[in-house]
């Protein structure tokens, strides 16, 4: 553990600040703005979600807007139940992956044997993408070789599958915890596998700050190993500046690799519309009203 | 990547290459500038006696915008003569200003700091115009903390009597002050609110080549009703900084500015009786221990040197790195440099500037050409330079020794000087081994190393785990030949009283 590292708090908030600074305008705000809307994850995770809400979910993300030419979001996430539906509204060659939370998604706490079975059934039903959950308990009181086993073994339970490993920082509370398990982490998984914030089930989610250690770590562990991980902030993100902001981290501190959807995603439901609100605001000069943008469940 | 290293991945094709990011242009940032309008004048007086009065001399000369190389306005040169026209008007004032009740004196001070707050964009977009430092940094550092000096010491102005129990502070009378021109308006007001806080009246001369904001300036002190008198400013070069130093009516003179001037000032100050104040150069030590916090670390470095293009008398120009981190440090250093923004610096994305002036650029130029023949490793990122105006690259030289001239001589540009240390009392006496002692930084998990270091390390101001943080409220000046006196909280204060 000590060689991995620590964080001062009050740094990383400071150079977290600066990227909200950043003035993105013209041409680099719409080649942005597209660029995060192929990042997506558009998500629903609610006790209420319908085949019917998860099609509408799967239209959307294909083709974000009528008349825009914005691409397809990087993928919908789903409960597990609704995999299935996402893959028939999908079909099996789409552009837009389906991702879904496994591992009793967001407490995590079930047995292993229960985690590793959901995980299974949910790459058989057709998800591509597996966002985990890590035993944040098993992290906080000091079982690190446990948690990583974990990890490990949700992987290998992945197979194809790209998987997303869920830290909950606002759980793990300190800077100095969620460098740590990043790196814990990054060590059991795989070349395109990612690390990912939060579960938007908690008060505090994804920050420019927490984004910041995360990206720091990623970039450390790509120098010790050569082996490229993918971040994913998820929760808390609504307004497309937040989003051109967290891009302006990557573009700084990881570079052109990682401008990507296969090495960075927004785990998000709403900023999508206001993404689009923006590019239409570019095209036209003039904002829209919400309701012109379908799917438009958030208000502004 | 070097070279080198391509042939040796060829020679032996199962060595993994070393992995490296790719700062391209895959994302690029459209212009983004700032569109305030500076309300400039093509031709600024001197102010005296609460007026904007002709030079006698009836000559002007020119304020260039450092971007551009091009004239931006008018500067009035003023003479002796004209030197002894503000100090009588500050004399003539000076009784009443002292005799005013503290509170009344507050006013006038708060008035000020809500007319800067007011002008902030205005002022702002000026100081870049006319000094070449970004504007992200004219906005959100050099105007707000001008105003919050102001705020800061009109809260003193009716607190003198508790401010020093068992002495009564009275002022000096009229005090002379010159300032630099890497923070015109900053020194401005670290220089002038104290002064007339205490019931001062000041003549004041900018830098020659950033004396427009003193001059707007002006233009505030007029609005807020300041007496005549109180608050004088005289612009021109050496010729008129010397006669502001040595004319006979100032009681105290305040200098921030190159350790060649201070002497000289010292020199011709000696035996007059007037109370001095020099804040001068310096060659601050950055010094990372191995279990510091690496990104934040880096972060302090780059803010240490390349704040203000590296024009700060107390930038961290020398880096001491712990051996056992040292590689480490230099890879993210080098990564974290290559995504600096250097250019126009009216646009809102800029991260560097320009140099103030070609001289400051020859100078840097010069020693940079010293570092290399010295034997140091040179390092800058690929960065285009704007083809008009005054730029310098960040410049980080490695493999750097303790008696090369770009670690004896304050380059006060984007040049940093990188050294490494194996124990905590070498990094001590590396750091010490300078004539200058303004400020330092240390970074380092450690508390205790914190305090230790604190009490060791022969500087004015030392930041852990941070650095150039300044505040209205803590002193800041030197040890050594980085000159002395504090300007800021009590201890400035007392600078400019005399204590009965």
């Amino acid at each position: 553990m000590n060689e991995i590292g620590n964080v001062d708090a009050v740094g990383v908030e400071e150079r977290a600040a600066k990227y909200g600074t950043r003035s993105i305008k013209t041409a680099s705000k719409v080649k942005g703005l597209k660029l995060a809307a192929s990042m997506v994850d558009l998500t629903t995770l609610e006790g209420k979600d319908t085949p019917g809400k998860v099609r509408a979910l799967c239209a959307k993300a294909v083709r974000p807007h009528d008349d825009l030419d914005c691409p397809p979001t990087g993928a919908v996430c789903v409960y597990p139940a609704m995999i299935k539906h996402a893959r028939a509204a999908l079909g099996d060659k789409s552009p837009v992956n389906i991702a879904s939370v496994a591992t009793a998604f967001p407490s995590g706490q079930v047995h292993l044997r229960t985690r590793l079975a959901e995980v299974k059934a949910a790459v058989a039903d057709g998800a591509d993408e597996i966002d985990m959950v890590i035993n944040r308990g098993a992290f906080l009181s000091g079982e690190y070789n446990r948690m990583q086993d974990e990890i490990a073994a949700v992987a290998e339970a992945c197979g194809e599958a790209v998987l997303k490993v869920i830290l909950e920082t606002s759980e793990l509370e300190t800077y100095d915890n969620i460098r740590a398990a990043s790196f814990l982490a990054m060590r059991v998984i795989r070349q395109g596998d990612f690390i990912k914030t939060s579960t938007g089930k908690t008060s505090a989610n994804a920050t420019l700050a927490n984004n910041q250690v995360m990206l720091d770590a990623i970039r450390d562990h790509y120098f010790e190993t050569g082996m490229a991980i993918g971040m994913k902030p998820a929760g808390g993100i609504k307004s497309a500046k937040q989003a051109l902001h967290f891009l302006v981290a990557v573009k700084e501190t990881l570079g052109d690799a990682w401008l990507t959807n296969r090495r960075y995603r927004f785990g998000a439901s709403s900023l999508l519309n206001d993404l689009l609100r923006q590019l239409v605001k570019m095209e036209t000069g003039a904002y829209q009203a919400p309701y012109t943008f379908s799917e438009a469940a958030g208000a502004y | 990547m070097p070279t080198a290293a391509h042939k040796k991945s060829k020679s032996s094709p199962r060595r993994r290459s070393e992995p490296e990011l790719i700062f391209g242009d895959l994302w690029e940032f459209d212009p983004a500038p700032e569109s305030a309008d500076p309300k400039l004048q093509a031709r600024y007086r001197l102010f005296i006696g609460g007026k904007f009065v002709a030079p006698k001399s009836g000559k002007y000369f020119p304020s260039f915008n450092p971007a551009t190389a091009k004239p931006i306005a008018e500067i009035a040169m003023a003479s002796p003569a004209d030197v002894d026209a503000a100090y009588q008007a500050a004399a003539k004032a000076a009784p009443a200003w002292a005799n005013l009740p503290g509170a009344e004196r507050g006013k006038y001070l708060y008035r000020i700091a809500r007319l800067l707050q007011d002008r902030a964009r205005e002022f702002a977009v000026a100081e870049t115009l006319d000094g070449g430092k970004p504007i992200k940094e004219s906005r959100d550092f050099d105007v707000p903390v001008a105003a919050a000096h102001f705020f800061y010491h009109a809260g003193w102005a009716d607190k003198l009597a508790y401010a020093f129990p068992g002495a009564t502070p009275q002022p000096h009378g009229v005090v002379g002050q010159v300032i630099p021109w890497n923070f015109p308006l900053l020194m401005l007001a670290w220089k002038i609110a104290p002064a007339i806080a205490t019931g001062n009246t000041v003549v004041l001369k900018p830098a020659e080549t950033t004396s427009i904001t003193a001059l707007k300036f002006a233009e505030i002190v007029q609005e807020a009703g300041v007496p005549p008198g109180v608050i004088n400013i005289v612009t021109g070069a050496g010729v008129t900084g010397a006669a502001v130093v040595n004319h006979p009516t100032a009681a105290k003179v305040a200098f921030t500015g190159s350790t060649d001037v201070g002497k000289l000032i010292m020199r011709s100050t000696a035996g007059t009786g007037k109370k001095l104040t020099l804040e001068l150069g310096g060659k601050a030590a950055n010094i990372v221990f191995e279990d510091a916090p690496l990104d934040q670390a880096v972060e302090g470095i780059v803010n240490g040197i390349f704040f203000n293009q590296g024009h700060v008398c107390c930038a961290g120009s020398r880096l001491l790195v712990q051996e056992s981190i040292a590689e480490a440090v230099l890879k993210r250093l080098r990564n974290r440099v290559e995504v600096l923004r250097v250019g126009n610096p009216m646009d809102k994305n800029t991260d560097i500037g320009a140099i103030n002036s070609k001289e400051q650029l020859d100078k840097i130029a010069g020693l940079v050409k010293a570092g290399q023949a010295e034997g140091a490793e040179m390092f800058q990122p690929k960065c285009k330079l704007p083809r008009e105006g005054w730029f310098f690259k960040p410049t980080l030289f490695s493999g750097v020794e303790q008696s090369h001239r770009i670690v004896r001589e304050e380059i006060f540009g984007p040049v940093l000087s990188i050294l490494t240390f194996r124990t905590v009392s070498e990094a001590v006496e590396k750091a010490n081994n300078t004539a200058y002692g303004l400020s330092a930084g240390v970074w380092t998990e450690k508390g205790s190393r914190i305090l230790k270091m604190s009490t060791e390390l022969k500087a004015g101001v030392i930041w852990a785990n941070t650095y150039n943080k300044f505040d209205p409220t803590s002193p800041f000046g030197g040890y050594k030949e980085s000159g002395f006196g504090r300007e800021g909280g009590k201890q400035g204060l007392a600078d400019y009283v005399k204590l009965t």
